[in-house]
């Protein structure tokens, strides 16, 4: 019924992961929140896929269920399917899942000050999965974590393993989250905000080498973000997130040249630019919907200046509308025709 | 870490001027001649009264006596009483079985409370969550000196499982119930920090990072969350042992035991000033040196404290 549909006329196997019309809900005591409703992306080995979306649009939730991280209350799986290399995650044992983490996949955060431990040395955390994946000795493993802050360009690197993460910078502590990350050589690395949190020239910084490591390791990397200046750059394609569903899926060019959903629209017309300086900013109007009740129809349509009577009513689908490129909007077509 | 030693160690030396200063003075403030009723009702002759009064410096000013004083004691003399018994040898018999009492209740609040605490927070809201909580506002409410006769009584005298009156050099067998009861009030405050604090860590993002590296669980709670959630707690025994070290009024009271709490206590009664200033003193110094050692302990355990 939607993207994954037609997405998994690909042959799955050679996927290195595929999301299947996953539907998450949270549960309070008060309400339920449909935070995933139908999510559906694959990357390939070697690919970046950029995630985009306001807040509250499922782009960590998505992740963080693939990794198999989520909290479980309040969070729960109610329905879709998971693929790491064809192998159906969501039926997993803990076991196996615990054993792809780190290994496998493995994720790094937007806030590396609380993601990191602040009791622990920054080689401690690195050396930890050497200790504990690889069997290596102390003295090792933390000569293999030397070798991994080298990797991510860390000057000094054997004397900052001994540091504690509050001794380093912003940058510096995102860079040691990487290194923590590809400790055990995964091949999908999902980038959750990696530069949000940090200055604007660090930002640059941190996502050269993202890009590097990605190219020089085949790694598939999904990269969520809001920041669609960020996104520019390293991204191979694209999958616009709004009320737990995939709008809007396209190689990134195209996106950029001429989005085919009016959320994607205003995302890019919410973009400051030097040649309307002084006009006011443009800005989507309203508030993305409240997860325990989202509107009928397409979710999109009370902020959407299209929104006709069919939106009101009628869920778009995501469909394929030239190859590659998916929208769910009634209106996709004569945005991607428009000139 | 040395000079965050040293910088606490020296800081140590005014606060203890300053305590020890206000507990002389208030000691030797105290109104009415100490001499007065020492000797039967005809009341002390004039010669003997002048004798004491300048064997103990009293006739000089307070700031003078209370120099003199300290001189004598950094000299390792405590002073007598004024039954001529050296106060030093009340300590040595007095600190021993605090010493032991202090350290039963410390292991066992320690141990029980910390186990409650990770084992509730561990099975999250539930059955043994409410047990605890109940249990813990229980041990709260009830004052120490009603838990200690309950327990005398049951044990002790039904029972007769344990001995109710523990007189003078316990073993330490005999100080357990009494630790038991002393420590049940710290035992609850802490199995309710350990909850709270490892509540709080168990959602920290940390704690998701250390999940997502594909460590075991068990590794996750013990090494990652633990030693966070445990500072805190530690901080707070560290506290809690330099206040039981301080003997126990009720609790020696309750069971007859010749601690500490009641060598002070029995010595303000009797307007002892000698003892009193030289127990409490000694009681300063050694609440100031685990105070230190939390604050070291600290350090250790929390590496964003060392520096700063």
């Amino acid at each position: 019924m939607s993207a994954t549909d037609d997405s998994t006329g690909g042959s799955s196997e050679s996927r290195l992961l595929e999301v299947e019309d996953l539907h998450v809900e949270f549960r309070t005591r008060e309400a339920t929140a449909n935070v995933l409703n139908g999510v559906g992306y694959h990357v390939d080995a070697g690919e970046t896929l950029a995630v985009l979306g306001e807040s509250g649009s499922g782009k960590s939730v998505t992740a963080q269920t693939v990794m198999g991280i989520l909290d479980t209350p309040p969070g729960f799986v109610t329905k879709g399917a998971i693929r790491y290399r064809g192998e159906e995650l969501l039926s997993a044992t803990e076991d196996r899942r615990r054993g792809l983490r780190g290994e496998n996949m493995a994720m790094i955060f937007q806030d590396a000050l609380s993601a990191l431990n602040p009791v622990y040395t920054v080689g401690f955390q690195i050396a930890e999965q050497f200790r504990f994946r690889r069997g290596m000795s102390r003295k090792d493993a933390m000569a293999k974590a030397a070798e991994m802050l080298d990797l991510v360009k860390i000057p000094n690197a054997k004397q900052r393993v001994k540091e504690f993460p509050h001794q380093f910078s912003g940058g510096m502590r995102q860079r040691a989250m990487i290194a923590m990350s590809l400790a055990l050589d995964p091949d999908l690395l999902i980038a959750d905000e990696p530069t949000t949190a940090l200055d604007v020239t660090v930002q640059a910084q941190i996502m050269d080498l993202l890009d590097e490591l990605r190219r020089e390791r085949g790694m598939g990397l999904i990269l969520i973000t809001h920041d669609l200046g960020v996104v520019a750059e390293v991204a191979d394609r694209i999958a616009v997130m709004y009320a737990g569903r995939v709008v809007e899926e396209s190689d990134a060019e195209s996106l950029y040249k001429r989005p085919a959903h009016p959320y994607t629209e205003g995302l890019m017309e919410s973009i400051p630019r030097l040649d309307q300086k002084g006009e006011q900013l443009a800005s989507i109007k309203g508030l993305p919907p409240n997860l325990a009740n989202i509107p009928e129809g397409c979710p999109f349509h009370p902020r959407c200046h299209r929104a006709t009577d069919e939106c009101r009513r009628k869920v778009p689908e995501l469909l394929e509308l030239r190859p590659g490129r998916y929208s769910a909007c009634h209106f996709a077509e004569e945005l991607i025709s428009s000139e | 870490m040395g000079r965050y030693i040293l910088r606490r160690l020296l800081q140590l030396i005014p606060v203890f001027i300053g305590t020890t200063f206000i507990i002389y003075s208030l000691v030797w403030a105290i109104p009415g001649n100490p001499f007065a009723g020492m000797c039967g009702p005809r009341g002390c002759p004039p010669a003997f009264i002048e004798q004491m009064t300048q064997e103990y410096n009293l006739d000089k000013p307070l700031p003078v006596q209370y120099v003199l004083y300290l001189g004598q004691l950094f000299s390792g003399n405590f002073g007598q009483t004024f039954n001529g018994i050296e106060v030093s040898t009340l300590i040595q018999n007095a600190y021993p079985v605090t010493l032991k009492l202090a350290t039963i209740a410390l292991v066992f609040e320690a141990v029980i409370g910390i186990a409650a605490g990770i084992l509730t927070a561990l099975r999250g809201k539930g059955f043994v969550d409410n047990l605890v909580l109940a249990a813990t506002l229980f041990l709260i409410a009830v004052p120490v000196f009603v838990s200690g006769f309950v327990i005398q009584v049951v044990f002790g005298v039904q029972l007769e499982w344990i001995q109710p009156s523990v007189g003078s050099d316990p073993t330490i067998g005999q100080l357990i119930a009494p630790g038991l009861v002393l420590g049940s009030l710290s035992m609850a405050y802490i199995a309710r920090l350990t909850r709270t604090a490892m509540f709080e860590n168990k959602r920290a993002d940390y704690i998701r990072t250390a999940t997502a590296k594909g460590l075991k669980p068990r590794r996750v709670v013990s090494v990652h969350m633990l030693r966070n959630s445990l500072i805190p707690v530690i901080t707070f025994i560290g506290t809690d042992f330099g206040a039981l070290m301080g003997g126990a009024i009720v609790t020696e009271g309750v069971f007859n035991i010749h601690g500490i709490g009641g060598l002070v206590f029995d010595a303000i009664k009797t307007q002892e000033g000698v003892t009193v200033t030289g127990v409490v003193t000694l009681l300063v110094v050694v609440y100031l040196l685990m105070n230190l050692l939390v604050d070291i302990l600290y350090a250790a355990l929390d590496p964003r404290i060392r520096y700063d």
